[in-house]
């Protein structure tokens, strides 16, 4: 039979102390307390003491209430049945529907092996000029949107999910707007995504214990669906509320921090959860696309800092679009060879000259005198930025490769783009439409 | 029978057990819960309070559950059968631990380093009756392209007799291959030995100091902040600015026997790269595969904590066997930020006072002490063998203020100081000439390196004054110079990894490159009316030197656009006045 107890020693944050006797670490129990019954992790042993941490928040626990051991770490039920349902970050329903308790699966499974892990190869397609074109998505990638609060990031996630052709998405919303939740299941919704879809989500109202659960859950049932062989896309946003938890929760527990207040070991513990992300040999694939706001569009401080070491680059968004210098997709060179002969010459050639086109900004902006090239690298600077560079464009990544040679060829003669010969001669547009002056 | 104690507190990878006998700090308990075995140290002892780092995770372990002691340190195993190979940070062989438990790393799985069966060749080179001591070759066995030499146990103290050694033949771990004897004891040894990891080799005559450079091929470093054989050196940068490409191209393309990668507390995929791509690629050096003279030891980032630790120290050790076999070693190590972060976890646990960022107060001694197992030795028959450490700093906030960075700078030959500014503008590799040092000596003149050193400060010192006056605020003179300074950084700091011939420049051809840019380009004067002229002859001999960089050394392409180089740079020179 489960143990109960009732001998409740300390509560401090959201951390009970009870003295109890066989109980593992990481186990999970019951907390049984006038406002309902609430799980708990138990998260350090001492001789007789067990410090538990209480998901549901300490609030209106008395010394006198029940705490049932389970005898068994922290379970998620996984498989088919979640399509189209969502939970909260413990994994109860949040829709209404039943609970489910099949196919359980440990939350913290190991790390996998790295001689089981494949070469990332394939390109996700978004439809995104800005991450097709430069920044290619490469299915079992990592990467975050680095962004400032007030940024479009979760239509951005959103669209990037809807679009990626993926055959299951597993969201995990953490210290979510409500409206935010709502508009993710509505989007979805919309473009018939939502059917493959599980959704995992803390908003900001709920306890704080359980945003840290979030990833895990999430990741948990993605590991699942790939280890069946199905490619999955996992959507975490905010990762930065997901650290500050942790934060909270550490220094709650007497632990010194390192940085800023948080702890010690928070690379680690996002490693953790990116390193999740695999391209199984034999099996499916888990990709990772995150989102970090920064505090005060600050790159340095821990969270993306730390998330930045761990991801395999970064998409940087700032004035509502994805920002060609910052941005960087570490995997790009995996399959940007294989698209197209000019993907790579032409991905160069365009970013160097809008780098270009940024500093005849600053020229101009210090009152120096405009040049006939500077002039003609503000026509280009415009054109990018509108056609190219918008987050309203839409196109598949061939279209958006003749869209790079249409622009360069209105503004440019061949010579100045620095490309070289042979490129030139197979994809210059050939009808007369270059504007001279 | 063995020693034994009772878990009295858990802490994440932490445990305190009580014990009853004697403990020894640092020594190897196993954790017995249900049917796991679960591997850990001794890190401190209290009173009869022994506390364990636990190399695996903890979940489900219970008050009062039974913990062994084994009397031995952190040890690895060393013989023939390591090259290619890929372990973790505890040595175990991950391509096995695949074949036996699939996708995940099981906990409390151990295998053998090297399995115990396998027959090897063994010639050997000692005779009945001859004196040894420790270290001293006693035959050899082939291993890939190397003369493995099978020594007599670096552990062993004193001189010993050999007393027996077997002839020729094909034997394995399991037979002894020689008995030598001390004070009428007669000790039996085996083509593998093993040793505790946290101590150096010391099984040699003398060091000396590393004088000769180690060629990486990448033009940067060779000719303006060389490594030398048996050095150290560092990269530190912030993320995205490259580290671990660079390292990766030093392992392709560094002129040296053996590498040892030790990926710790970085991201598997890259590990992964490393271990799909090697297979395929040839050293040019020997025509073999890469991945032969090359040993991986992993712990990725989402591997066990303390595992990563230890994973440091193992791969210098055996980089150390290797030197013994007057064999030249680089180690690498991504990132050593990922091992400190680790101490400063385990310190953490511990509650000891923390010292700069929470990171333990011994953060200083210890990457010391690594770094001082890097260096050039003369080994017992007069040979030499070297191991040469280079080691990733990943600071936090790319700010090299920071405790690692500073630590690590104290005791490196060689601060090759990435900058995300450089990695941005997309000049790779990203090591910014400004900042980087090395106290090591290039194969190119010194004085001509010191001017080209002046020559990119000088070029930067005019950027920042034209950021602020404009171009039409600088002289003709001071526009050239900068020009000159930026072509050199252009052309011959920058190297594309993506060009086959480009990505490795050989010695030879980088001394010919450096001084044909330092005589005829750098030193000279060039007639030009002004700077529009002057923009427009650098941007042309830009791209000469574009292409001719992708040029096979001396075939024909090259040897035209010498020539048309040389052609071109003609018309524009200025007779100088006083020749």
């Amino acid at each position: 039979m489960y143990r109960v107890y009732t001998e409740i020693l300390e509560i401090v944050g959201d951390v009970l102390v009870v003295e109890a006797e066989n109980v593992g670490y990481g186990e999970i129990a019951e907390v049984t307390s006038q406002r309902g019954t609430s799980l708990a992790q138990v998260i350090r042993l001492e001789e007789k003491k067990v410090f538990l941490q209480v998901f549901a928040g300490s609030k209106g626990i008395s010394t006198g209430d029940r705490i049932r051991f389970l005898g068994h770490p922290l379970y998620i039920a996984t498989g088919e049945e979640l399509l189209g349902r969502i939970f909260n970050g413990t994994g109860l329903p949040r829709d209404g529907g039943p609970p489910l308790s099949e196919n359980l699966r440990e939350i913290a499974t190991p790390a996998v092996n790295p001689v089981k892990r494949l070469l990332p190869q394939k390109l996700v397609r978004t439809g995104i000029p800005m991450i097709d074109l430069f920044n290619s998505l490469v299915e079992s990638q990592k990467i975050p949107i680095f962004s400032i609060p007030g940024e479009p990031y979760n239509e951005l996630l959103a669209r990037i999910a809807i679009q990626a052709e993926m055959e299951i998405i597993i969201l995990g919303g953490m210290g979510l707007k409500y409206d935010d939740y709502l508009f993710f299941r509505q989007r979805l919704e919309e473009k018939g995504a939502l059917a493959r879809a599980v959704f995992f989500v803390h908003t900001a109202s709920d306890p704080i214990v359980e945003c840290l659960l979030v990833p895990d859950i999430s990741l948990a049932v993605a590991e699942d669906f790939a280890l069946k062989g199905k490619r999955v896309l996992v959507l975490l946003t905010d990762m930065t509320h997901f650290c500050d938890a942790l934060k909270e929760v550490s220094i709650t527990l007497e632990q010194i921090p390192s940085n800023r207040g948080y702890p010690g070991d928070l690379y680690t513990q996002l490693a953790r959860r990116y390193e999740k992300a695999v391209d199984f040999e034999g099996a499916g694939s888990i990709t990772i696309i995150s989102v970090t706001t920064m505090p005060g569009d600050d790159v340095t401080h821990p969270i993306p800092d730390n998330t930045g070491y761990i991801t395999e680059g970064q998409f940087y968004l700032r004035n509502k679009m994805i920002e060609p210098f910052g941005s960087l997709s570490r995997l790009r060179q995996q399959v940007n060879a294989k698209t197209r002969s000019d993907h790579r010459t032409l991905m160069d050639a365009l970013i160097q000259l809008f780098a270009s086109y940024r500093e005849t900004l600053e020229k101009r902006a210090m009152g120096f005198k405009m040049t006939e090239w500077d002039k003609k690298l503000l026509h280009y600077g415009e054109l990018f930025e509108k056609k190219m560079l918008s987050l309203e464009v839409n196109i598949p990544l061939e279209e958006a490769l003749d869209l790079g040679w249409e622009i360069l060829c209105t503004c440019f003669s061949p010579e100045e783009t620095g490309i070289k010969r042979s490129l030139i001669e197979e994809y210059w547009p050939k009808k007369v439409g270059s504007e001279e002056k | 029978m063995g020693r034994r104690g009772k878990i009295v507190k858990i802490v994440g990878n932490l445990v305190a057990v009580e014990f009853a006998e004697a403990v020894y700090q640092n020594e190897v308990a196993y954790i017995l819960h249900n049917e796991e075995k679960l591997k850990s140290e001794v890190i401190r002892i209290r009173g009869n309070i022994a506390e364990l780092q636990v190399y695996e995770r903890t979940e489900g372990l219970k008050i009062g559950e039974e913990v062994e002691f084994t009397g031995e340190l952190l040890s690895a195993d060393l013989g023939p059968g390591l090259l290619g190979q890929i372990f973790d940070g505890l040595q175990n062989p991950l391509s096995l631990l695949a074949e036996k438990y699939g996708f995940f790393l099981k906990r409390g799985a151990y295998l053998k380093a090297l399995p115990e069966e396998n027959f090897w060749e063994f010639i050997p080179l000692a005779k009945k009756g001859e004196k040894v001591k420790a270290g001293d070759r006693l035959g050899y066995v082939f291993e890939k392209i190397f003369k493995h030499y099978i020594m007599v146990p670096f552990s062993f103290p004193g001189i010993f007799e050999v007393e027996e050694i077997v002839p020729e033949g094909k034997y394995n771990f399991k037979q002894p291959i020689a008995y030598l004897k001390k004070e009428d004891k007669v000790y039996e040894v085996f083509m593998k030995q093993s040793w505790p990891v946290k101590i150096p080799i010391r099984a040699y005559r003398e060091r000396l100091s590393p004088q000769k450079t180690l060629v990486t091929k990448i033009r940067l470093i060779d000719s303006l902040f060389p490594i030398a054989l048996g050095g150290t050196y560092c990269i530190p940068g912030p993320f995205g600015s490259g580290k671990t490409v660079l390292q990766q191209l030093i392992s392709k393309h560094a002129e040296i026997d053996i590498v040892v990668i030790a990926a710790c507390g970085e991201r598997a995929g890259e590990v992964v790269e490393v271990l799909r791509t090697f297979p395929e690629l040839t050293d040019p050096r020997t025509g073999k595969l890469l991945i032969d003279r090359t040993i991986i030891i992993c712990n990725t980032s989402a591997m066990p904590v303390a595992a990563r630790e230890s994973s440091v120290y193992t791969a210098v050790t055996l980089a150390e066997y290797y030197r013994q076999m007057g064999l030249n070693v680089l180690l690498l190590a991504d990132s050593t930020s990922r091992w400190a972060q680790a101490m400063r976890e385990i310190s953490g646990r511990l509650e000891e006072i923390p010292g700069e960022e929470a990171f333990p107060a011994y953060l200083e001694s210890r990457i010391a002490a690594f770094y001082e197992r890097a260096g050039v030795v003369r080994l017992n028959d007069g040979s030499i063998g070297s191991v040469t450490i280079g080691g990733t700093v990943s600071p936090a906030g790319g700010n090299f203020e920071e405790p690692v960075t500073q630590a690590t700078l104290k005791v490196v030959g060689a601060f090759l100081g990435l900058s995300r500014e450089r990695a941005e503008a997309r000049k790779y590799p990203a090591i910014d000439p400004l900042i980087s040092w090395s106290k090591y000596k290039s194969f190119i003149e010194e004085e001509r390196v010191s001017f080209i050193h002046s020559v990119l400060r000088r070029a930067n010192d005019i950027y920042q004054m034209m950021k602020v006056v404009g171009e039409e605020g600088i002289t003709l003179e001071d526009y050239i110079e900068y020009l000159k300074g930026e072509f050199f950084d252009y052309v011959y700091l920058q190297q594309y990894a993506f060009d086959p011939v480009d990505e490795a420049t050989t010695q030879e051809r980088q001394k010919y490159i450096f001084d044909f840019i330092y005589e005829k380009i750098i030193q000279e004067e060039f007639l030009l009316e002004n700077k529009e002229n002057a923009l427009k002859f650098f941007q042309k001999l830009r791209q000469l030197f574009k292409t001719w960089n992708s040029e096979i050394w001396q075939s024909a392409g090259f040897k035209d656009l010498d020539r048309e180089i040389r052609e071109f740079l003609n018309e524009r020179r200025k007779v100088k006045s006083n020749v």
